[in-house]
C-alpha cells in the first residue's frame, strides 16, 4: 500500500445521503475475480444520466469526493473501494460513513474523512462556485483545506497510523503469531469444526 | 460493572490487546463463497501464504449460481470462471466447497446454521454484510471486505476496535399476523439506515423471546441495514433446542460443557448499554418500505410519504429522489400499490419456516393474472425438506416458479432479475435502486405479505384476503 500523507486535488460534490455500495459499484461488476479495473462501474448506474457530476468537463479529473450523509451502506464488497480508488479517487468526505465502507476504505488505502455537516454544505458550495478549487487533504494534521475552508477530520488514529505508513495489516497480526498459536491452545473442545 | 452479551462474546476472543491499537480477535468460523474470496486467495499466494485453520473454513457457491437448470453448465461466461476459480482456490488450499449440486449447497447464512457450524458465543465472519444473521444464536457475525477475508484467511484473527452496545428492547407481544420481519422493517425506519454505526445491536425483551430461531435469523440479518455491523439475541432454551443433534453440534460431555458455557453469556442485569431503543410489540402490524433503502418503509395500512412530511433538508430530497425512482405519488395507499413480480427467498427469508408461511397463504388459491411469482429456498436442505412437505406443489398450483437453492433475485447477480421499471414485492433485505436488476423496483415485506400479494396483485397483508381492507 502506497504511504499517505497530504493529498490536494480537485473535488467532486455528490448531493445524495445514503449511498449504498450497490450504487457505487452494482453486482453485475463483482463476478470479477481481478482486484483492479473497476473504473468502469463506479457509478455505472447514475453514469448513464449525462448531468451527473462525474460526467459534468468541470469534474473531470477530480480525486475527492465530498458526500451526504451514510455514504457506503449496504454489502460488504470492497469492490466500492476499489471502483473509487481504481476511478482516481484518493479520499471520501462525508458526515457518516457505513462501518464496513469505512473498515475496507482504511484495508485499501482510501481515506474516507468524517467532517460536520455543515463542513460538507460548505464545501459542497465552494467545489460548485468553482470546480477548479484545490481541495487539500492532510493526514499528518488532520485538517481539510479550501479556497478559505479549513476544518480538521476524524479519522481512526490507528488507521491514520497505518495509512501514513503505508503498512500491510497482515504483515503486522502474523508478528503475533505466538500469541494466536498461543489462544488457540486454550480454545474449549465444544467449539465446532467444518471437517 | 456487568457486562453485555457483545462483551463477553468479544473479551473471550481476544487474543492480544494493547494500548493505540485495536483488539486482535480469533475468529471462530470463516464463511466464504465465490463473490468476496478470489482477490483473496490471489493475496494469499502472492505473498506465499497459507491457510491458518482450514478446518475451521467452509466455502459454498451461492451469489451467481443459477436457480434453475443447475444440471448445465453456467451460461454466463463470467458467472463461471467466478464459480471456477472458487472451486481451484478450494481445491489448492484444502478448504471444503458445497458446489452447486451439492446436498449441503445453499446460501451461506443459511447453510451455516442449518448443519449446526452457528452456535452461541462464537465469533464468525464472512465476506457478506448479512453475515449478521449468525447473531441470532448469540455469536458476533461479523460482515467483512476481501482484504479481511485474505487476513483471516492467513491468520484466523481480525484487529478490531471494540464497538458500542445498543439494547433494542421489544416489549409485549406480536399481534397476530406481525411477523419478525415486519418487526426489523419497523426498527430500522425508527432508527434508521445510520442508527447502528459503530455499534453491536441487541434485540431483547418479550417478542424476541417468543420468536423462533428462524424468525431471531430474519431479525439479526437485516441488522446492517440499520447500520450495525452487527445484531445479537442471547441464547436460551429456543436456542439450544435448535442446535442439539445438528450435524456440527456439540455431543455428550462436549455438549454439557457448551450450554454451561452459553448459560454464562447473556447481558448481566446491572450491565449498561451505550444507547437502548424500546419498541412496543402491541402497535405493530404489518410493515413494508416505499423507499429505496430500508429506512424508508411504513405500515402497510399507511399513505406514501410526502416529501413535505419531512424537515430535516437531507431527508426531504432523499423522499423525493425515492419517490422518483420508484415511481410513486405523495399520499397514495400503499395498498395500491400494483406489483409484477413477487420474490420469496434470499438470506433474509428463505428458510423452512417462511416457506411455510407463504404455502398456507396460498394453498388451494392462484397469483393474480400477469403477475411472476418465484420461490426459491435457501439451501438444497430447505428445498427437499419444503418438497417432503409438498409445499412445491402448493407453490406450483398457485402459479408460482419452484426454484433451486441460492441468492437469487435478492442481489441481481445471476440470471434472476427485474426487467428494468419492473415492480417487486420481495422477502429479501435490499430496496436500493437497481439492486434487483437495473431500473427494478423492490417493496421489502415478508413472507406473508409476499404470498397476500401474489393473489391480489397489489401490496397486501393476509388480512386482505378474507374482506376487511384495513
Amino acid at each position: 500500500m502506497d504511504k499517505f500523507t497530504v493529498h490536494t486535488g480537485t473535488a467532486a460534490p455528490l448531493r445524495a445521503s445514503n449511498v449504498d455500495t450497490d450504487q457505487i459499484v452494482p453486482a453485475e461488476y463483482l463476478k470479477r475475480i481481478t482486484r483492479h479495473g473497476f473504473e468502469d462501474g463506479l457509478f455505472n448506474s447514475w453514469r448513464k444520466d449525462a448531468n451527473f457530476v462525474l460526467n459534468r468537463p468541470e469534474y473531470q479529473g477530480v480525486s475527492v469526493l465530498v458526500a451526504g450523509p451514510d455514504f457506503g451502506t449496504g454489502s460488504s464488497r470492497e469492490h466500492a473501494v476499489w471502483a473509487l480508488m481504481d476511478y482516481g479517487f484518493k479520499v471520501v468526505i462525508s458526515s457518516r460513513f457505513a462501518d464496513i465502507f469505512r473498515g475496507n476504505s482504511g484495508k485499501g488505502g482510501l481515506l474516507t474523512a468524517v467532517v460536520e455537516q455543515s463542513s460538507v454544505e460548505q464545501l459542497w458550495k465552494i467545489i460548485e462556485e468553482d470546480p477548479t478549487t484545490p481541495v487539500t487533504v492532510d493526514l499528518v494534521a488532520q485538517v481539510i483545506t479550501a479556497a478559505g475552508f479549513t476544518a480538521k477530520f476524524e479519522v481512526d488514529n490507528y488507521v491514520r497510523w497505518r495509512l501514513m505508513e503505508g503498512l500491510d495489516d497482515i504483515g503486522l497480526t502474523l508478528k503475533h503469531v505466538d500469541e494466536i498459536t498461543a489462544f488457540e491452545a486454550k480454545r474449549p473442545r465444544f467449539k465446532p469444526t467444518t471437517v | 460493572m456487568g457486562r453485555t452479551l457483545a462483551q463477553k462474546v468479544w473479551d473471550d476472543h481476544v487474543v492480544r490487546r494493547a494500548d493505540g491499537e485495536p483488539d486482535l480477535l480469533y475468529i471462530d468460523l470463516h464463511l466464504t463463497h465465490e463473490v468476496t474470496s478470489p482477490q483473496a486467495f490471489d493475496g494469499l499466494r502472492a505473498a506465499e501464504r497459507t491457510v491458518r485453520r482450514k478446518d475451521l473454513t467452509i466455502a459454498t457457491e451461492d451469489h451467481n449460481v443459477p436457480t434453475t437448470d443447475i444440471d448445465k453448465p453456467i451460461a454466463d461466461p463470467i458467472s463461471r470462471a467466478q464459480i471456477e476459480a472458487l472451486r481451484i482456490n478450494t481445491k489448492e488450499f484444502g478448504i471444503e466447497n458445497y458446489e452447486l449440486g451439492n446436498k449441503e449447497q445453499g446460501i451461506v447464512h443459511i447453510i451455516a446454521p442449518q448443519s449446526g457450524l452457528t452456535q452461541p458465543g462464537m465469533t464468525i465472519v464472512c465476506g457478506d454484510s448479512h453475515t449478521s444473521t449468525h447473531g441470532a444464536f448469540g455469536s458476533i457475525g461479523m460482515g467483512i471486505g476481501t482484504s479481511e477475508v485474505e487476513h483471516v484467511l492467513a491468520t484466523q484473527t481480525l484487529p478490531l476496535k471494540p464497538f458500542k452496545t445498543m439494547a433494542i428492547t421489544v416489549n409485549g407481544k406480536l399481534p397476530i399476523g406481525v411477523t419478525a420481519k415486519d418487526l426489523i422493517l419497523a426498527i430500522i425506519a425508527e432508527i434508521g439506515t445510520g442508527g447502528g454505526q459503530g455499534y453491536i445491536l441487541e434485540y431483547r425483551g418479550e417478542a424476541i423471546r417468543a420468536l423462533s430461531m428462524e424468525g431471531r435469523m430474519t431479525m439479526c440479518n437485516m441488522s446492517i441495514e440499520a447500520g450495525a455491523r452487527a445484531g445479537m439475541i442471547a441464547p436460551d432454551e429456543t436456542t439450544y433446542a435448535y442446535v442439539q443433534g445438528r450435524d456440527h453440534a456439540p455431543k455428550g460431555a462436549d455438549w454439557d460443557d457448551a450450554v454451561a458455557y452459553w448459560k454464562t453469556l447473556p447481558t448481566d442485569a446491572d450491565a449498561v448499554f451505550d444507547r437502548e431503543v424500546i419498541i412496543d410489540a402491541t402497535k405493530l402490524s404489518p410493515f413494508v418500505t416505499w423507499g429505496t433503502n430500508p429506512g424508508q418503509g411504513a405500515p402497510l395500512s399507511a399513505n406514501v410519504p410526502s416529501p413535505d412530511d419531512y424537515t430535516d433538508p437531507v431527508d426531504k430530497t432523499a423522499t423525493e429522489k425515492a419517490l422518483a425512482y420508484m415511481d410513486l405519488t405523495a399520499g397514495m395507499p400503499i395498498r395500491d400499490i400494483k406489483i409484477d413480480t413477487v420474490f420469496v427467498g434470499s438470506c433474509t427469508n428463505g428458510r423452512i419456516e417462511d416457506l411455510r408461511a407463504a404455502a398456507e397463504i396460498l394453498k388451494g388459491k392462484k397469483i393474480a393474472s400477469g403477475l411472476r411469482m418465484m420461490v426459491v429456498p435457501g439451501s438444497v436442505r430447505v428445498r427437499l425438506e419444503a418438497m417432503a412437505e409438498g409445499l412445491d406443489k402448493v407453490f406450483a398450483d398457485a402459479g408460482a416458479e419452484w426454484r433451486e437453492a441460492g441468492c437469487s433475485m435478492c442481489l441481481g447477480m445471476n440470471p434472476d432479475k427485474l426487467a428494468p421499471g419492473e415492480r417487486s414485492a420481495s422477502t429479501s433485505n435490499r430496496n436500493f435502486e437497481g439492486r434487483q436488476g437495473p431500473g427494478g423496483r423492490t417493496h421489502l415485506v415478508s413472507p406473508q405479505v409476499a404470498a397476500a400479494t401474489a393473489i391480489r396483485g397489489t401490496l397486501s397483508s393476509p388480512a386482505d384476503l378474507v374482506g376487511s381492507a384495513n
